[in-house]
């Protein structure tokens, strides 16, 4: 039983890690209504900012999340520009062609260079011990940071002008443009912030697990099944998903071979889309 | 006499699988055989993609999983239960089939991008499940030994057998294509793409017409990815369940035109040469995915309605004849 609990703090732990990528993805679609599908992608982009940074300069892992942070931003805006500002109020079946198409551009390319052998980024902290069980310091590491930069975004949402820019264009885009708010840019900008998470997620997820180049198509899966639960568009709830998630990893993993694991969460992604259309936690007229 | 029967474009459907057939029979030419069969392969998968993607625009990122099921099953039942290969690939098309429609009925009754979302998730889904389903094999999967051929006359003549069946789905996939967008169900699936609520207001039962077409696009798929893990003897989850393959479903959909018959089909042919050139090229053979990726977002981008599109605005009348 207590090895039981430990399984699900941990999970605690993991889950605010898969919630801050989910929220990069659930910001894009909460403000434009564009699933980005080089979602995946990006995320073992900031795994490989995180590999190359500390292997090259020696620095400490925690120091790359500010380049991912920026590179991400840069690179989202860029992608914005090339794939998906004419597609925003089309249908949706144009921006998910578009950013599938970009992604597998990428994926290509990535795999051509690095081939798919398994990464690995050794980070030592020491744990934390709690009785019998000593929880891993880079579990609560990552914990930690991503609910400060959780909490960054919505300090950045709710409280600087651009933020409240990006929220009511999110709200409601042509009143937005009609009181003077630069709409495209904002667009942009919105988008930016959304890959510039999924990378810094990705540096976080990087000093837990190993990965590959396509490692990104199951933490891609397990953002849609964290903002399915937290509700679509909505970062809070995005939150509130990842621990979710992690909640269910940590409890299923004492009892089921890992492998089996992504087999269960997609069943329970069907059921809850099927269930809960709105999303599980939140409204989606509560979002951003 | 049925209507579409008597239309000129049943007549060229027909010209195009005699020519299929026909043409590696000519001076007992393996290498065309080994190449007509790939493409005839893209041009099942495509068609039924389209049927989705064309129809009602609901893109299917997991077409594969159709291909690959239907492979695991037929294999397993010719392997482990001694079936022939007939009833095999029937057993395969019917159960895909019938689980395509149990899956569907529930997810289709959200809109595009959540069940785009929930295709993706279905290849890793299945992936997993069949790499630790041990009746499967797990992840070495499932070896057939040569004497399964025995009943086709051995294992050179079992290669034309199954090229002509290959064949046959191919074509069994335009004349279906065919038939649905010239039916009711089909205008009631174009409804769809245009404006779901006004279809669902004018009585189109949304639904179970979404449902309907998923299922139905899953049938020959399935029979097709029977016939080839069959005929390489031999299948496993990575191969099986290659993401690659609906891509590349969903590039030809949109090159060819996504909602045109002939479209599709054509495209599947050129991507299909194309493709043979790419792997054949020192400088492109690793890079087939960054050529696919790059071709899909031109298209979408710039020729949102592909070649046909194209040619129907230059030639207005064609409209008439090809579908």
């Amino acid at each position: 039983m207590l090895g039981f609990i430990a399984s699900v703090i941990d999970g605690v732990l993991v889950g605010l890690v898969y919630g801050l990528a989910a929220m990069g993805i659930t910001l894009i679609w909460g403000v434009m209504d564009v699933i980005n599908l080089t979602h995946g992608t990006m995320i073992v982009a900031g795994m490989f900012a995180l590999y190359l940074l500390t292997s090259a300069f020696g620095i400490s892992p925690y120091v790359t999340l500010l380049p991912a942070l920026a590179g991400g931003f840069v690179v989202g805006v860029a992608l914005y520009w090339i794939a998906v500002h004419r597609m925003v109020g089309r249908p949706p079946l144009m921006s998910l062609l578009s950013t599938f198409s970009v992604n597998l551009v990428l994926i290509g390319v990535a795999t051509g260079v690095w081939g798919t052998v398994l990464f690995n980024v050794e980070v030592s902290v020491p744990g934390l011990t709690l009785g019998r069980y000593t929880f891993p310091g880079v579990h609560i590491v990552a914990a930690v940071l991503a609910a400060v930069i959780a909490a960054g975004l919505y300090f950045f949402l709710r409280r600087t002008r651009l933020g409240k820019a990006v929220r009511a264009v999110a709200n409601n885009r042509e009143a937005a443009e009609l009181v003077g708010v630069p709409t495209t840019q904002v667009l942009s900008v919105a988008f930016g912030f959304g890959v510039s998470l999924a990378c810094v997620s990705g540096v976080l997820i990087g000093t837990l697990f190993p990965f590959t180049i396509l490692t990104g198509d199951s933490y891609l899966l397990k953002s849609f099944i964290v903002t399915v639960l937290g509700g679509f568009g909505n970062p809070v709830g995005a939150l509130i998903g990842g621990l979710a998630l992690g909640v269910l990893e940590g409890a299923v993993t004492p009892f089921v071979p890992v492998s089996w694991t992504l087999v269960i969460e997609f069943v329970l992604f069907v059921l809850v889309l099927i269930a809960f259309p709105g999303g599980v936690f939140m409204r989606r007229s509560r979002a951003l | 006499m049925p209507d579409i029967v008597r239309r000129p474009f049943f007549s060229i459907i027909a010209l195009v699988i005699a020519i299929f057939a026909l043409a590696p029979l000519w001076g007992n030419d393996v290498d065309l055989r080994e190449s007509l069969v790939l493409a005839a392969v893209y041009i099942t998968l495509a068609s039924n993609l389209n049927l989705m993607l064309g129809y009602t625009g609901y893109v299917n990122f997991g077409s594969v999983v159709f291909f690959g099921l239907g492979g695991y099953i037929c294999v397993w039942l010719v392997s482990a239960h001694d079936w022939p290969l007939g009833w095999s690939l029937l057993a395969a098309g019917l159960g895909v089939s019938a689980l395509a429609f149990v899956f569907g009925a529930g997810i289709l009754r959200l809109r595009g991008h959540f069940f785009a979302l929930a295709t993706i998730g279905i290849v890793e889904a299945v992936q997993a499940f069949a790499s630790n389903f041990d009746p499967w094999g797990g992840a070495s999967g499932i070896y057939l030994s040569t004497e399964v051929f025995a009943p086709l006359g051995g294992p050179r003549r079992a290669l034309w057998v199954i090229y002509f069946a290959m064949i046959a789905v191919m074509g069994l996939s335009l004349y279906l294509s065919y038939a649905i967008k010239t039916s009711k169900f089909g205008l009631g699936l174009l409804a769809i793409g245009q404006n779901e609520d006004a279809a669902a207001i004018l009585g189109v039962p949304t639904p179970r017409y979404k449902a309907l077409v998923y299922s139905a696009s899953a049938f020959l798929p399935a029979i097709a990815g029977g016939l080839y893990f069959f005929k390489s003897a031999f299948i496993q989850p990575t191969d099986a369940f290659d993401l690659t393959l609906s891509t590349e479903a969903i590039v030809i959909a949109m090159l060819g035109g996504q909602g045109t018959v002939t479209g599709v089909a054509f495209g599947a042919y050129l991507y299909e040469q194309l493709r043979g050139y790419l792997l054949t090229s020192d400088t492109f053979s690793h890079f087939q995915l960054v050529i696919a990726g790059a071709l899909l977002l031109i298209i979408v981008l710039f020729f949102p309605s592909g070649l046909m599109g194209w040619l129907y605005a230059r030639f207005p009348r064609l409209q008439r004849v090809l579908e």
